[in-house]
């Protein structure tokens, strides 16, 4: 089994080759945004219950200090992310549609912006597991791949299910998103110690940078930098989406499979993005606030795209400004163009998860007639997890929801996007599921 | 502050879209069949001609009148009508008269598509059901072979292919023993083997110089063609291997257990229509299993039925039926062969 595992190549089963258009931001360097005249902090930005607001209209904060605290262990803080006056606490637009509670700062052009430090910093080596979870939560840090799950909840990991392994999952599977390449290149010591931070707080004895096979640059900056006890290894994966996929990189670096409906540690692992490690290794020894980070704007009608580090809450209209905006008729996306969120408003902020802007126009794909399903099987060959999307889309047609997710496994889908990408007949099946799981969990509410 | 205008186009994920249409798949298939099309015009003249114009014009003015009666968007042009069309105007005798070719063709799409809701829900291949509708209503016509590569062929049509609608068509053994070549019979070499117990070369089955069906008789060029679709990723290969395999699998069983009065797994192989229809005809997707086990028990199926139709049945069609009985068992292997999902436990399974 070992010998065969030797000769096995770093990928998983199905999947789609998709066209990258990574080449027109990675290779510029990650430059600073300037500082948005109004700042828009939401208070949900995690997974679990959001942040309180402790400031008051009128207050003046600095960059740095904390505006909301965390409520709860399911819940980390929220720092300023510039030097302002509190405008107002009130609902804003989301990017979803709806509304949420705010916290609106008024930057003060004028002042240096300088962050609030401390005298103390620390060693992250002396504190004890528990101690530096909590260090980890004062960060306010979630996870920046897209999921906000509070980091330092992953962190805590349950005595019956010991940690052998930290994945740190650079793969940047998305098309246009460069900002874990940047970031990998030009942060290597920063995600060094957020490695080290994690393997101390999951008590993990190693750790695997995974990347696919496309940023093999970022093999040799990094590797050089390991420690030579072998504990943290970095090694490439085959360049197929969706390969940043936790299940699908566990899969392709070690050969297991993270059981149906389970989370990673039910296999041993902890799967963190790099983005995430990165940011922790430099919040957590400075004892500093998650305020910024990078993020990239590209896609169509950009003069000027490329990584900027940008202060979380900036406005997608002052980012596209920036990016020199030339207007149109266009999608905006906030993540890639498989998975992200689309926005619905140029006066949403972008969120502690938020790793990309992108603007689609001439390479979204225009709007076709819905065809019948011709049973093509290409839907079924894509599937990362093996379901039978072409099954579960003729049930969804017919509104057969609970059996979809009984016999059919619905749940397993991650909404990867692959099905709905090559299918012939334009069948929005994606779409479909999500308003299949929606049902279900109404159903289940009521049930329950 | 707004320098930018912007009109939002609200979308969900994913973006973008990189896959050939439903239309460009079946154009694609029509330009695959071209091909033999043309080889079967060569090898049997205008007949074929005439056969192969009627039957997929036949098929898609039907396809256009039902649209039309049910007030909906005419299909015609994603070229799935043509594709039958053509399929069943090659599995048909060459000197097959025409106006029973325009019957077939209209079976095959009103009977066979669009009675189940058009393309997408037909349980079983139409341009089958149109050919098992004019064999059971045209024994006669259905089964008399004419040879291929008279010397008139270009000029003089097949007396049978132009017989009046609904008078008798006129015999072809005249004619036939007027243009054959030396020791023409009028059979095909199932049929020989089936009632003579003559064997057919392998070599001039393979090459495609025997008579037959219209499309049906160069193995050659039928797996060229396929090829063609595999390498475009518009057919999925492991349907027609999985005939092929359960065919030989089925056929080496018999020869194995007596060589002298059962045929070898060669001549099943390459006789008949049984290289056109694992590749053009097992593999529609819409009436195949779309399961990964589920397309191998069902080719397996076919070719196993086949063997056994055309050993034991009584007549040499075996291909047509096993295929249809395929189409129609497609959802119960469906149903038993659903894929293992990933990170799939088996004691959970076993608890509920």
């Amino acid at each position: 089994m070992n010998l065969l595992k030797l000769f096995r190549k770093k990928t998983f089963p199905h999947g789609i080759h998709l066209e990258e258009y990574k080449d027109e931001t990675n290779a510029k360097i990650t430059r600073r945004l300037p500082f948005a005249p109004e700042i828009i902090v939401p208070l949900a930005q995690n997974i679990g219950r959001p942040a309180k607001a402790i400031v008051f209209k009128g207050q003046h904060i600095t960059r740095g200090e904390v505006i909301a605290e965390a409520d709860g262990f399911m819940s980390v803080p929220i720092h300023a992310p510039v030097t302002g006056v509190i405008k107002a606490i009130d609902l804003v637009k989301t990017a979803e549609g709806g509304k949420q509670s705010a916290i609106i700062i008024t930057t003060s052009l004028n002042s240096g912006q300088h962050v609030l430090t401390t005298e103390s910093t620390i060693d992250y080596q002396q504190l004890s597991r528990e101690d530096l979870i909590k260090a980890v939560q004062e960060t306010g840090i979630v996870g920046l791949g897209g999921a906000a799950f509070p980091s330092h909840v992953k962190m805590t990991a349950s005595e019956d299910t010991p940690i052998h392994t930290l994945l740190v999952n650079g793969c940047e599977c998305e098309p246009f998103l460069t900002t874990d390449h940047r970031l990998m290149l030009e942060r290597v010591d920063q995600l060094i110690c957020g490695i080290h931070i994690a393997m101390k707080c999951l008590d993990a004895p190693k750790a695997i940078i995974g990347i696919e096979d496309n940023k093999l640059d970022v093999l040799q900056e990094i590797k050089p930098h390991l420690p030579s006890d072998g504990s943290i290894t970095i090694e490439a994966v085959v360049t197929k989406y969706p390969q940043g996929a936790q299940k699908m990189l566990a899969y392709s670096l070690l050969g297991v499979e993270i059981p149906s409906g389970g989370r990673s540690s039910a296999a041993g692992l902890a799967i963190f993005n790099v983005a995430t490690l990165a940011k922790i290794g430099l919040l957590v020894p400075a004892k500093q606030g998650y305020i910024e980070r990078i993020i990239t704007i590209t896609g169509d009608n950009l003069t000027n795209p490329g990584n900027y580090l940008a202060p979380i809450g900036t406005p997608l209209r002052f980012l596209l400004d920036h990016a020199g905006f030339t207007g149109g008729e266009a999608s905006l996306v906030l993540g890639g163009p498989m998975m992200g969120m689309p926005a619905r408003s140029l006066d949403v902020p972008i969120t502690k998860a938020t790793g990309a802007v992108l603007v689609l126009d001439e390479r979204l794909t225009k709007h076709t007639d819905i065809l019948p399903c011709i049973k093509c099987t290409q839907c079924l060959q894509a599937c990362p997890i093996n379901l039978n999307p072409s099954e579960l889309g003729l049930l969804a047609a017919k509104r057969r929801y609970q059996e979809m997710e009984e016999t059919y496994h619905l749940n397993d889908c991650f909404e990867c996007g692959c099905c709905s990408y090559v299918c012939p007949s334009n069948i929005p099946l994606v779409q479909y599921f999500r308003i299949a799981k929606t049902l279900n969990r109404e159903r289940h509410l009521q049930d329950g | 502050m707004a320098k930018s205008d912007l009109k939002i186009d609200i979308r969900t994920s994913p973006y973008i879209r990189k896959a050939p249409s439903v239309a460009q798949i079946m154009r694609n298939v029509v330009y695959a069949l071209l091909p033999l099309a043309a080889y079967s015009v060569y090898q049997f003249g205008i007949s074929a001609l005439a056969l192969l114009l009627v039957t997929t014009l036949s098929c898609m003015a039907t396809e256009h009148f039902f649209c039309w009666m049910s007030d909906k968007k005419s299909t015609i042009l994603d070229a799935s009508a043509a594709v039958s069309g053509l399929l069943l105007a090659m599995t048909l005798p060459p000197g097959f008269p025409l106006w029973m070719g325009a019957v077939a063709g209209f079976t095959a799409i009103a009977m066979g598509k669009t009675l189940f809701g058009g393309l997408g829900f037909n349980v079983f291949n139409p341009a089958l059901v149109g050919r098992a509708f004019v064999q059971a209503a045209f024994p006669v016509s259905i089964t008399t072979w004419t040879p291929a590569l008279a010397v008139d062929r270009f000029v003089e049509f097949i007396p049978s292919t132009l017989a009046l609608p609904f008078m008798k068509p006129a015999a072809t053994a005249d004619w036939t023993a007027q243009v054959a070549i030396d020791g023409f019979s009028g059979a095909t070499p199932l049929a020989l083997m089936k009632f003579q117990g003559i064997m057919t070369d392998s070599y001039d089955l393979f090459i495609g110089n025997v008579t037959g069906s219209a499309g049906e008789t160069s193995s050659l060029l039928i797996l060229v063609c396929g090829l063609y679709l595999v390498y475009k990723k518009m057919l999925d290969w492991r349907i027609p291997a999985a005939v092929i395999f359960g065919t030989v699998i089925s056929a080496e069983l018999f020869y194995f257990l007596d060589p002298n009065k059962y045929p070898s797994p060669t001549f099943m192989v390459f006789s008949g229509g049984l290289m056109f229809a694992a590749v053009f005809m097992a593999s529609d997707m819409v009436a195949s299993p779309v399961t990964p086990l589920g397309i191998f028990v069902f080719g397996v199926l076919v070719g196993f039925l086949t063997v056994i139709i055309r050993l034991f049945g009584g007549l040499t069609e075996a291909v047509m039926y096993a295929i249809l009985f395929g189409n129609a068992a497609t959802p119960i292997i469906e149903t038993y062969t659903q894929p293992r999902i990933y990170g799939a436990r088996k004691k959970a399974k076993e608890k509920s």
